[in-house]
């Protein structure tokens, strides 16, 4: 039997194989899911905002999309997973309410997708899928066993990539 | 950039969000009674300083779908409103709106979408009321912004707001109703700096 690990928001876990990993309902946010095919080390951090540096109060490294990477690659290079083979998936960055102009809470979500790419091509490591943008939630899960990327959407069929 | 942090404004912030919050859940009463023709009561608001991780379930599970409503508000503070409800107190609020009996369909209409827009206005619009008549300043809402959708997805939003500052939310729940009670949620953000605007318009200094 697999078990199923649950990250919540601004947090992040390790997960082997054959179980799952998830976190549930991504609006703005970015799921972002490690995964080293050889080992079955899978590893997912739910950050919130983009950048750690513009915030005074970064205390939460997971709560970033430039700390809370990095820190899941240090778990997970800990926990046994080669940084070469590592691969990426990520997704949310959603525009949950249709606010017109540039205020904030409009872009939050693509600025949380740029930076999670920007960090993934800064450490190195090969971004191979993401389903990230548009105006609905999302519920992620690794699957360890082969580093399959649920997503589930209200009303929407499931997707994997 | 102010020089609070929202922990250390919270402490005193929160009893002035209980007040607003007591007085803002009144005004809604009152107006969503009259827009009903209802004889409604309301119990005292609850204000719960939330983690995140406390937030994304705080009101049902993270995946359920509940209904957001978002404001933003401008005048002498900035920042942004939401006014949360699940789909069975929104289909029941509707239903009274339109004057028809209890009918429970899963999906809105169009009609029913902007049925519901308007109660989050007017449930919004009270608690501005009582912020504003509170501190004097002027608070205006600008049009509401509408999701359906999970639960965590939705309040992801207020939770960046918040996460910009610190680690917690400040969520108040009230419960209004007659032989149906009906859970509202609602969630205040002000920009850091007009936390120091409202206070001070209160005569409290940190």
């Amino acid at each position: 039997m697999s078990e199923v690990i649950k990250v919540g928001m601004a947090d992040l876990n390790l997960c082997r194989d054959p179980d799952i990993i998830t976190t549930l309902g991504l609006g703005s946010c970015i799921g972002i899911a490690l995964y080293d095919p050889s080992t079955k080390i899978g590893g997912l951090a739910h950050i919130m905002l983009p950048d750690s540096t513009k915030m005074r109060n970064n205390s939460n490294i997971a709560k970033f999309a430039d700390t809370g990477i990095e820190e899941l690659l240090n778990r997970m290079i800990k926990a046994g997973a080669v940084k070469s083979r590592l691969v990426a998936k990520i997704a949310g960055g959603a525009k949950m309410f249709e606010v017109s102009g540039l205020s904030d809470i409009g872009n939050v979500g693509q600025r949380n997708a740029e930076a999670s790419r920007a960090k993934l091509k800064q450490l190195g490591i090969r971004l191979i899928a993401e389903d990230t943008g548009l105006n609905y939630g999302r519920t992620v899960e690794l699957h360890c066993d082969n580093g399959d990327y649920y997503i589930k959407s209200v009303g929407k069929p499931l997707k994997i990539i | 950039m102010s020089e609070l942090s929202l922990a250390e404004v919270n402490n005193v912030y929160f009893d002035v969000l209980k007040e607003i919050g007591n007085i803002g859940a009144g005004n809604a009463t009152t107006a969503i009674s009259t827009m009903l023709n209802l004889r409604i009561d309301m119990s005292v608001p609850k204000v719960e300083l939330l983690t995140f991780q406390e937030l994304g379930s705080a009101i049902c599970p993270e995946d359920e779908t509940i209904i957001g409503i978002y404001l933003e508000v401008q005048g002498d503070i900035d920042g942004s409103m939401m006014f949360l409800l699940k789909p069975d107190s929104a289909h029941f609020l509707v239903n009274k709106l339109l004057g028809r009996e209890g009918e429970q369909k899963q999906e809105f209409d169009e009609m029913e979408l902007s049925a519901i827009k308007e109660i989050g206005n007017i449930i919004a619009g009270s608690y501005l009321n009582a912020l504003s008549s509170m501190t004097g300043l002027t608070i205006a809402p600008t049009i509401p912004y509408l999701a359906i959708d999970m639960a965590a997805a939705i309040l992801s939003v207020p939770a960046i707001q918040f996460g910009k500052y610190g680690d917690n939310a400040l969520m108040i729940e009230t419960e209004f109703g007659d032989d149906v009670m009906i859970n509202g949620y609602f969630i205040l953000l002000p920009e850091l700096e007009s936390y120091d605007k409202i206070l001070s318009s209160l005569g409290i200094s940190i």
